[in-house]
């Protein structure tokens, strides 16, 4: 196969897992391209492509952009911030008038769940989910699979715990769908008021105890707690939620065998994982980084693509 | 579909012992040349020259690279089916070094017009020959002729060559197809 079953990539539950080797396939040789001398290909040279972020980012945005520009795409960049959306325009009415404009495929982060889904439907062009809300955020579940991948050799029978925040994250939606598509196994740890009621039918059993966690794991993925997404207390203070859920050197260093540490960034140092657990050797936090750029390249390449 | 037989495997054998030797006569002992096999099929004709020179003909270290073109070329998204990419492996690099291109086929040229673009991603070479083995004439769509030829054949377009080696297909020959509603 050397076609993606689908037009947009709006999450992972609608990819198949032939379209997830494929865009490995392909990230493999994009991986190669920008590690050379000169990291720029000419592919998409007669595609332009508009990266709407409604939503504050910092790494997604900044890997979306190079992974277009080393594709030789045109791109334009617009945040929310300081658009017309704050005038009261609509989100059709937005991506319709970036669209007047010649533009072939939309990159978009949203704080709506579904909003790329809605958006796929009402305009045309290629849209890639850049996050919607607390539903997926698909480029992020690839990279971390790839990398897991890279480390491990396959994704396929290893098990793979993730840790945090799991109510607001769709980072973990996303890994969920990707890592089970691949046969791993997933458990999910954290605090009771952060994992969500029925989460079980996704296939996924609930672990609440760190160190149990992390004896079973052969990867375990640490998720940020967003504070900015709680309108609640979910638990009482930042250092509590360090000492139940956080990871050291010591907790790491007393394990029975030496697991990856991932984690999606930005990190709260302290919080999640400390400074040496971040800067250790276990951790594949700046691969998962250095991925993304070849990820989102695959991903925007088998996409346009099919771009008629 | 009618196949008919262009190189036998003992007529393909004395064609690349003919190219090694052109090869030397041109590069002498490779110390400033690379040879760059072209991805897919022209790996394995690298491969076996690479292979005649160093065993036959005693020329030793010869930088050889493979070289993928699916990301450079020209046709991406103009109605044609969609290529695997396959990889690239140059551990080396070609800035001031006579690059050789070494393909199975020339047909249109458009493959080495990609490989020209693809290859200044490694430096820029100091010159850029290309080797095929076989030389379809009246097909080009650009000015790209070859250095070293191992045989000229007349095809109209109906009609596919299709170069077979022993390390994939279990024969090394040369056949002409020909399809027939074209």
């Amino acid at each position: 196969m050397s076609e993606l079953s689908v037009n947009h990539l709006l999450g992972i539950k609608y990819l198949k897992k032939e379209d997830i080797d494929l865009i490995f396939k392909t990230a493999d040789h994009f991986k190669e391209v920008i590690n050379r001398p000169i990291k720029k290909v000419p592919s998409l040279r007669d595609i332009t492509i508009a990266n709407i972020f409604f939503e504050n980012s910092t790494r997604t945005k900044l890997s979306f952009e190079l992974a277009q520009k080393r594709l030789s795409a045109d791109v334009i960049s617009f945040s929310a911030a300081q658009s017309s959306v704050k005038k009261g325009e609509t989100l059709i009415d937005t991506v319709n008038n970036i669209l007047s404009m010649k533009v072939d495929m939309v990159v978009m982060r949203h704080s709506n769940p579904g909003a790329a889904h809605f958006l796929s439907q009402n305009v045309k062009a290629s849209i890639v989910n850049a996050g919607d809300g607390a539903h997926e955020h698909p480029t992020q579940a690839l990279l971390d699979s790839f990398s897991i991948r890279e480390k491990l050799g396959e994704v396929g029978g290893k098990k793979v715990v993730i840790v945090g925040d799991i109510l607001h994250s769709r980072v973990a939606l996303s890994n969920i769908y990707a890592l089970q598509m691949q046969g791993a196994e997933v458990k999910v740890c954290g605090p009771k008021t952060l994992i969500p009621k029925h989460i079980e039918s996704l296939g996924v059993t609930v672990e609440p105890n760190l160190r149990k966690a992390l004896e079973w794991c052969d990867v375990a993925n640490m998720l940020r707690v967003q504070n900015e997404r709680m309108d609640v207390n979910y638990f009482p203070s930042t250092r509590e939620y360090a000492q139940q859920y956080g990871v050291d050197k010591t907790l790491l260093d007393s394990l029975n065998k030496e697991i990856v540490i991932m984690h999606p960034g930005p990190i709260n140092r302290g919080v999640e994982i400390t400074s040496d657990v971040a800067d250790s050797k276990q951790s594949v936090i700046l691969d998962q980084v250095e991925n993304g750029v070849a990820i989102r390249m695959a991903v925007i390449y088998l996409l346009a693509s099919k771009i008629q | 579909m009618s196949q008919k037989v262009l190189l036998t495997s003992k007529e393909v054998n004395i064609i690349l012992h003919r190219l090694a030797c052109q090869l030397i006569e041109k590069h002498l002992d490779f110390s400033s040349s690379v040879l760059i096999g072209i991805q897919p099929r022209g790996v394995y004709l690298a491969q076996r020259l690479k292979n005649i020179l160093e065993n036959e003909y005693g020329v030793k270290n010869i930088p050889l690279g493979f070289l993928d073109i699916t990301f450079f070329r020209d046709d991406f998204r103009r109605g044609e089916k969609q290529l695997d990419a396959n990889k690239t492996k140059i551990d080396f690099l070609v800035e001031d070094k006579k690059v050789v291109f070494i393909d199975d086929v020339l047909f249109t040229g458009r493959s080495i017009n990609a490989a020209l673009t693809a290859v200044q991603s490694f430096g820029r070479p100091s010159e850029v020959e290309l080797l095929v083995l076989i030389d379809r004439r009246f097909s080009r769509h650009l000015p790209i002729q070859p250095d070293y030829r191992g045989r000229q054949v007349d095809v109209i377009n109906n009609e596919k060559v299709l170069v077979c080696w022993e390390e994939k297909d279990a024969e090394d020959a040369v056949y002409l197809i020909t399809t027939t509603n074209p």
